[in-house]
């Protein structure tokens, strides 16, 4: 469990995020303590994804302001925040359509210049998902959606991620493949990784996350433990499919 | 056909096959960059021709410090080269980057933007060169080294610096194969052509990349620039133009953006040009000649056009929405 006495890895403070003239992001406030999982659930343009895109620096904040381990970065360039740690896996899952599994992997591991622990993280990729193994030297374009999800989060491993930001990784799965990919974020949470999950499955991410935030039109609504929110009946009609 | 006309195909294959490699050199600028950026930097005739004017400096200069042909040539092409791609990064980040600051939409932002800086080098080595009125032409040297003709089987006749065009090509493409290929920067440059905001999550400069991507497509285009002058002998600061609009066509030919597409394309046009350059006169009785041997390739180029507008390697595009 996340020690709730230590400081917080990253640190939110009345973010505003623009998309021209329209708000999408209307001051949000919140925290990730080092070691929880952390979820943000909403209905659809509630600003999730925005949110996350914002933290990576895909956007630059209107206002507001982002500490990441103490510092400063909102508005910094992807690829630096990439180099702190900042791993974000992207909607849609973004696989390299013509890039091998195994170079899919490498991208991943772009910035390790140390060849032998790049090769020990893809064994540990592929220790993990032994499926990515099988198809190494396949285009990444040719495989099913599971096995795309499974090699954009084993390509966000090859970062060594300090905080990993998981936008919708079962949007589209087969049942049997979203309990695959919960688990495995359960488990890279035991090991240590501290995630930011967005999730449309709000029941499931509340029952694997420490803290949750319900956003609504870019703000944030209510916020508390995962299991309050899932009790909570307001949040139980609105995200969890009955009341 | 005449049997004479047969014997000579083997030598206008190798010589279709000798203009085909200096096409495909320029041809990988233009595609590379169309991979990584999706604009055609039709800017990249002129660093061609400034790679061309570089190898005369540096024969005019070095010749008499330096005896041997081949040595020179191989100073002229690496100092070309290195100008070049100098040239097409600084064309990069003073013209093109900004335009994508600013988030062009609009395709004919870029191609006007090209179409400027072209007139603008041409004037630029005009003005270096002191060429103010009169034909322009810079010669290079001959050397008696590089001239002579070697016989090949088949009775293929084949002029030193012909082959060393050849080897050297071939060089060039293999090298880049094993950059794109198997290197960190080709995966780089891979990742940044299919999509660059995922790779910048993997920690990669765009930016850089794509400044490395006009350097290594700006090189090529440099060392053809020599090769081609040695193989003409005269230069000036407007040969770019033909060169490099056949050079898109190969590009075109192949399916731009594939790096296999513009040497196969490049390849392909070279030697349709000569055959059908050569062969012509004979079959309209002297009607076609070969000055026709240019609209050959532009013929070409407006079928392929109307009929694979994605070329041999291109995938068809659906539009972005």
């Amino acid at each position: 469990m996340p020690d709730p006495a230590s400081s917080p890895l990253l640190d939110v403070k009345d973010l505003c995020v623009c998309y021209g003239k329209v708000e999408a992001l209307r001051g949000i406030s919140f925290h990730i303590l080092p070691g929880e999982i952390v979820t943000l659930i909403g209905a659809n343009g509630a600003g999730k994804s925005t949110t996350l895109r914002t933290l990576s620096g895909l956007l630059a904040p209107r206002a507001g302001q982002i500490l990441f381990r103490g510092a400063p970065i909102g508005g910094r360039p992807p690829h630096d925040l990439a180099a702190q740690g900042l791993i974000h896996v992207p909607e849609g899952r973004r696989i390299f359509p013509r890039l091998s599994v195994d170079e899919n992997l490498d991208m991943g591991g772009y910035l390790e210049r140390d060849a032998a622990s790049s090769l020990r993280r893809k064994e540990e990729v592929f220790a993990l998902f032994p499926r990515l193994a099988e198809r190494r030297r396949q285009d990444g374009g040719t495989l099913s959606g599971g096995e795309q999800q499974m090699l954009a989060i084993g390509r966000a491993l090859m970062q060594n991620p300090t905080l990993l930001l998981l936008d919708e990784p079962t949007l589209g799965l087969a049942p049997v493949l979203v309990e695959v990919i919960f688990t495995t974020i359960v488990n890279l949470n035991k090991a240590g990784k501290t995630i930011l999950l967005v999730e449309q499955n709000a029941w499931h991410a509340l029952q694997i996350a420490h803290r949750g935030y319900v956003l609504q039109t870019g703000q944030v609504e209510m916020e508390g433990p995962a299991r309050t929110l899932a009790d909570n009946p307001s949040v139980k009609e609105s995200y969890l499919g009955g009341g | 056909m005449d049997g004479a006309l047969l014997e000579i195909l083997p030598s206008i294959i190798l010589e279709g096959l000798l203009v085909g490699s200096v096409y495909a050199m320029i041809a990988l600028g233009y595609t590379m960059v169309y991979g990584v950026l999706g604009l055609i930097n039709f800017a990249h005739s002129e660093v061609f021709m400034i790679g061309a004017v570089t190898g005369v400096e540096v024969f005019r200069y070095l010749s008499p410090h330096i005896e041997n042909p081949f040595t020179l040539l191989v100073v002229a092409i690496v100092t070309a080269g290195f100008v070049s791609g100098a040239t097409a990064v600084t064309i990069e980040r003073l013209a093109y980057r900004p335009l994508r600051r600013r988030g062009y939409t609009n395709r004919l932002v870029p191609l006007i933007t090209a179409i400027g800086i072209s007139f603008f080098l041409q004037d630029l080595v005009r003005l270096i060169e002191g060429l103010w009125h009169g034909e322009f032409y810079m010669n290079y040297p001959s050397h008696a080294e590089l001239e002579h003709t070697l016989v090949l089987p088949l009775d293929m006749t084949l002029q030193v610096k012909g082959l060393i065009t050849i080897v050297v090509t071939l060089l060039m493409l293999a090298g880049l194969w094993f950059l794109v290929k198997r290197t960190r920067l080709g995966k780089a440059i891979r990742a940044v052509a299919q999509d660059a905001t995922t790779a910048s999550l993997m920690g990669v400069n765009p930016d850089s990349i794509i400044a490395r991507t006009f350097f290594i497509g700006g090189f090529l285009g440099g060392v053809a620039g020599v090769l081609f002058g040695v193989l003409y002998t005269q230069v000036n600061p407007f040969c770019g133009f033909i060169p490099g609009i056949k050079a898109f066509t190969a590009a075109v030919l192949g399916g731009i953006g594939s790096i296999p597409g513009a040497m196969i394309g490049g390849v392909i046009l070279g030697q349709l040009e000569t055959l059908g350059g050569f062969y012509l006169p004979f079959f309209t009785n002297g009607a076609v000649g070969t000055e026709y041997k240019d609209v050959f390739g532009f013929v070409i180029l407006v079928l392929l056009l109307l009929c694979r507008p994605q070329g041999i390697f291109g995938k068809a595009q659906k539009d972005k929405v």
